[in-house]
């Protein structure tokens, strides 16, 4: 069925021209922007019908079923992940045909890396056990730190030597609680393994099959929790995102940070749906605060754009762990989800469009300081415009994706009365709000007139002219995040397939709740 | 099809505005010509639109255009009488404004991003005076706050920069109560449109104590635009603003906004009745009255110009919150034909002081001796505007200020009048010296030659000032006919 192949391919087509890139790099230079760009999108085109109409997807890999063979699956979040990867990593390789153009001869292994990036990414999304999972992880973890390292830069290197050791950490201890769910319970299938965690996990007796589990759910929470940053194992980010490429800082926030998120999400609200997660849920909801606030206010006294950016990224993930706690309360629960599911996609679109435009500003001004912005409203209106517009969505001021996410949560929150969530939530678009408006400001300077021909040249001879290549796809992403205020409609039909257990039905736009 | 295109002029009204300033940011800074066609352009379109909804609303039709965007939450447009007062009172001052901040920024740089973001500014205004639920209002409450901060820092100067700060300080800790406060209504009675009258009555049984939070929260977040104490410090601080700014968010925008926002609360959310029972309108009374006299007692020690305006709006602004906090008709219909006459009063106050600061480099109220006699159209309109706002009859500052009175006295607050009394001696105290130096006082002998503009624009920005004085002027006097503000009024507040 051409659905089917539609999954199989998403994971396939991207290493397919990986190898191909790699062995005939001038052959097929206009593979992977025009994959990236056409491929995945065709390809979701037929598979997402498939799923809003007919339910959750699975695909047994060569017709071998579990335990022993590899299944995808795609359901609503899933295939929004997806969608997320389409989106974000075409604007994104559009954006990087400038400093990276395919087959030029100094331009190394960054396309064959990119396209094993976006391979891992979406084998990730619709793996459907553990394994695979590790699989991908380590695809993803390696793709994305060669890519840090593409520039070539004492710092970038260094960044990415970080990530790379803690990336190393974090797998481990993934893979440590893989073996003992493994050895406990026999199957790696997420779904499968739902049964038998609630199961070894329920009883108030202290049963080795109760510490196992339990032992290996907390190793693969904290591999998690270090890969997706959240406070306080985020130190790796902000250099890692800072210091590499524009292009790829735009994919490392959107993408490569939500799979941690992603995994906990599979792992808390469907694996371990069965046992009793409260005190679980209200941990991560404190570290997401904890992000929120810190995240934030470190953002707050940043001296360089990208920094900024960066830890932005850091407080915006908060915002994902405090769905934990709000999912609990079962007339919350569906719309903590919605919240949820538009906060990813909402915030993917922005935050990508936002790096991306960051990265054009540093372009065109030659410096990344933020006291170099003055003047940026004329030379760079478009990117300027375009950090803008993703602000508008970090902050979560109406009408954009970021919007909606906020009003679903504070929600959720309302009808639990959890006023602490709420003040958390309220806080963070505040702060948010002081950082983005802070890099506008420096933007609307005017500088001192200064002595005719003395400082004027000296800066403008930094700056380059920044090719629409650069600054369009940062503008369209961040259109497509305040649009999404205004029509999140079919993002809520994919979310309403395939809830967590513990989500009820979702309700219908246009209907009362 | 038609039917639904015609029933959906509010967000033609809108979108106006906003496909205007999309295109001012597309044309770049350097076609100047084409930048002032499309904003008049867009100005008289968007007139002749509010022109045909005030027939057909006096006609009976209703207008209405709802998008859903999320499960039990619409985006909702709607026009009714008082959307049509506020929107003709925009879009009309919009049109003098745009008129004088040609003539005004015409030395002036960034131009493009100016008449952009003005131009959005509109299309926000237009939002709120349509939105059709709390929920509309809200989102383009917000989109109000963005598109103004661009236009309090355009000069880009520390002072300017500091003064945008302190506009955002305020202006986002409102929206977060408001959100808090819609939010929290949300879960108590989801969905709910503007009703006349109000539609939380039903929910009223067993919430009151819910419902009063609800109302301050809601209060306390449309009270900082609308610069209720204590909540009003970012407004004198915004006066950093080019003057068409000022004019605008003094007469117009963002000020009226949060008056507008609190009628609708009042009147169509809660409801006059379920106010009154809560207690709730008797508070709000209060924090406006003491409003109305600290904004006077403040500008009376105000030694810049632009300051002192401020906070006079301060003051004024409240007089709408009284009439609508007060309840019943008269000291309605007073609050609301105020919103009207302090928008054009203050506009006309606002444009003369932009042109006295634009041509002669002049700032502060001791240096405006003698300039009456040197710009006499703009020192009449000033002198008008002034006499105006102490409300000597038969200017329509009297009749707002007469009908408050009476009404206050109607529903048992006699205390209001002290008010009214107390401010209008304050007001007089501030504003008849002004005009006392501008016409008894000699020309002081360092003024500098008033700097040179072209005739366009000393014709833009002289222009203005005297039709909102004449419009201010004419409407005193024509008062009690059934085309001037005060019979528009009435016909909001007697309608069922």
């Amino acid at each position: 069925m051409p659905s089917h192949d539609a999954l199989a391919l998403l994971v396939l087509a991207p290493l397919l021209a990986a190898c191909l890139t790699v062995l005939a790099p001038a052959a097929w230079r206009w593979l992977p922007v025009v994959g990236t760009l056409v491929a995945l999108p065709v390809l979701l085109a037929i598979l997402t019908p498939a799923v809003v109409g007919g339910g959750t997807l699975v695909l047994a890999l060569a017709g071998h079923a579990a335990p022993l063979g590899i299944h995808l699956r795609a359901d609503g979040l899933a295939l929004l992940m997806l969608w997320l990867v389409a989106l974000s990593g075409g604007a994104a390789a559009v954006a990087a045909l400038r400093s990276h153009p395919p087959a030029s001869p100094g331009g190394g292994y960054f396309w064959p890396l990119w396209l094993l990036l976006l391979a891992g990414l979406n084998a990730l999304f619709v793996s459907a056990d553990l394994f695979n999972v590790y699989v991908a992880i380590e695809l993803v973890s390696l793709s994305a730190i060669a890519l840090i390292a593409a520039g070539g830069q004492a710092d970038a290197l260094r960044a990415a030597m970080r990530y790379l050791l803690l990336a190393m950490l974090a797998s481990l201890a993934y893979l440590l609680g893989v073996a003992l769910l493994y050895a406990q319970h026999g199957s790696l299938d997420l779904y499968q393994l739902a049964a038998g965690v609630a199961q070894a996990g329920g009883g108030p007796a202290a049963t080795p099959a109760r510490a196992a589990t339990l032992t290996a759910l907390s190793l693969i929470t904290v591999a998690l929790l270090l890969k997706a940053a959240v406070f306080p194992l985020h130190m790796w980010l902000p250099q890692a995102h800072a210091q590499a490429p524009g292009p790829v800082s735009a994919v490392l926030s959107a993408l490569v940070v939500k799979t941690g998120v992603y995994l906990l999400y599979r792992l808390w609200l469907w694996t371990a749906a069965g046992l009793d997660t409260a005190a679980v849920a209200t941990l991560l909801g404190g570290l997401g605060a904890a992000a929120v606030v810190y995240g934030s206010l470190a953002a707050l006294v940043q001296v360089q754009i990208k920094r900024v950016v960066a830890y932005s990224t850091v407080a915006q993930l908060g915002y994902l762990m405090l769905v934990f706690p709000l999912v609990g309360d079962p007339r919350a629960a569906p719309g903590a989800w919605m919240g949820a599911g538009c906060q990813l996609f909402a915030h993917g679109l922005a935050k990508a469009g936002m790096f991306l435009a960051a990265a054009a500003l540093v372009h065109g001004m030659g410096s990344g300081r933020l006291d170099r912005l003055a003047g940026a409203d004329k030379s760079q209106p478009i990117s300027l415009f375009a950090f803008g517009l993703a602000g508008v969505s970090l902050m979560g001021l109406p009408p954009s994706g970021g919007f909606l996410a906020k009003w679903l949560l504070l929600e959720a929150a309302w009808m639990q009365r959890a006023w602490f969530w709420m003040a958390v939530l309220l806080l963070g678009s505040l702060l948010a709000a002081a950082y983005v408006y802070r890099v506008l400001a420096a933007a609307f300077v005017t500088p001192p007139a200064a002595a005719p021909g003395a400082a004027a040249p000296a800066q403008s001879s930094r700056g380059r002219p920044v090719p629409l290549s650069m600054s369009l796809p940062a503008l369209l992403l961040a259109m497509a995040s305040v649009a999404m205020g205004l029509w999140v409609e079919p993002l809520l039909e994919m979310l309403a397939i395939g809830p967590p257990p513990s989500v009820g039905p979702m309700p219908a736009l246009g209907g009362r709740p | 099809m038609t039917e639904q295109l015609f029933a959906a002029l509010p967000l033609w009204l809108v979108l106006i505005s906003l496909v205007t300033a999309l295109l001012i940011f597309l044309c770049g800074e350097a076609r100047q010509r084409l930048r002032t066609t499309l904003n008049l352009l867009a100005a008289f379109l968007k007139l002749g639109l509010i022109a045909v909804m005030l027939r057909a609303v006096q006609g009976g039709t209703t207008f209405g255009f709802r998008w859903p965007l999320l499960p039990g939450l619409d985006l909702v447009l709607k026009a009714d009488a008082l959307t049509l007062l506020f929107a003709t009172l925009s879009a009309s001052l919009w049109l003098l404004t745009t008129v004088y901040a040609i003539g005004y920024m015409e030395r002036s740089e960034n131009r493009a991003r100016f008449f952009g973001f003005f131009s959005l500014s509109v299309a926000a205004t237009m939002g709120i005076a349509t939105a059709g639920n709390l929920f509309t209002f809200f989102i383009f409450y917000e989109l109000l706050t963005l598109s103004t901060w661009p236009l309090i820092v355009h000069r880009g100067t520390p002072a300017s920069l500091r003064g945008g700060r302190v506009y955002l300080y305020y202006t986002l800790g409102g929206s977060v109560l408001l959100l808090t406060g819609l939010v929290a209504l949300n879960g108590l009675a989801p969905g709910q449109d503007f009703i006349p009258r109000g539609a939380l009555a039903p929910w009223s049984v067993g919430h009151d104590d819910e419902l009063r939070v609800i109302f301050v929260l809601i209060a306390a977040g449309l009270g900082v635009k609308a610069a209720l104490v204590p909540l009003h410090g970012w407004l004198p601080q915004a006066m950093v603003a080019p003057a068409p700014v000022s004019a605008l968010l003094h007469a117009v925008a963002v000020v009226k906004a949060g008056a507008f926002g609190i009628v609708r609360l009042v009147e169509e959310v809660f409801g006059a009745e379920l106010v009154a029972r809560l207690g709730v309108g008797l508070g709000l009374a209060w924090v406006a009255g003491t409003t109305v006299l600290y904004g006077s007692v403040r500008a009376l020690a105000q030694t810049d110009l632009k300051k002192r305006l401020a906070w006079s709006t301060v003051s004024q602004v409240s007089y709408v919150v009284l009439g609508v906090a007060l309840g019943g008709s008269l000291a309605l219909v007073g609050g609301l034909v105020h919103l009207v006459h302090q928008g054009l009063l203050k506009i006309t106050l606002f444009f003369c002081a932009g042109v006295w600061a634009e041509r002669f480099g002049i700032h502060r109220i001791d240096e405006l001796d003698g300039l009456g006699p040197r710009l006499p159209w703009i020192g009449v309109s000033f002198s008008v505007a002034a006499l105006g706002m102490i409300g000597l009859p038969p200017m329509v500052g009297f009749i707002s200020k007469w009908l408050l009175g009476s009404g206050a006295i109607a529903a048992g607050q006699p205390w209001v009048v002290g008010v009214l009394v107390a401010s209008t001696l304050l007001n007089a105290a501030y504003f008849l010296p002004l005009v006392h130096r501008l016409w008894f006082r000699p020309l002081a002998a360092d003024v500098p030659p008033a700097v040179p503009l072209g005739r366009g624009a000393i014709t833009a920005m002289t222009l203005p000032p005297v039709v909102t004085a004449a419009l201010a002027l004419g409407m005193g006097l024509l008062a009690s006919t059934a085309l001037s503000p005060l019979g528009w009024v009435r016909l909001i507040v007697e309608r069922p």
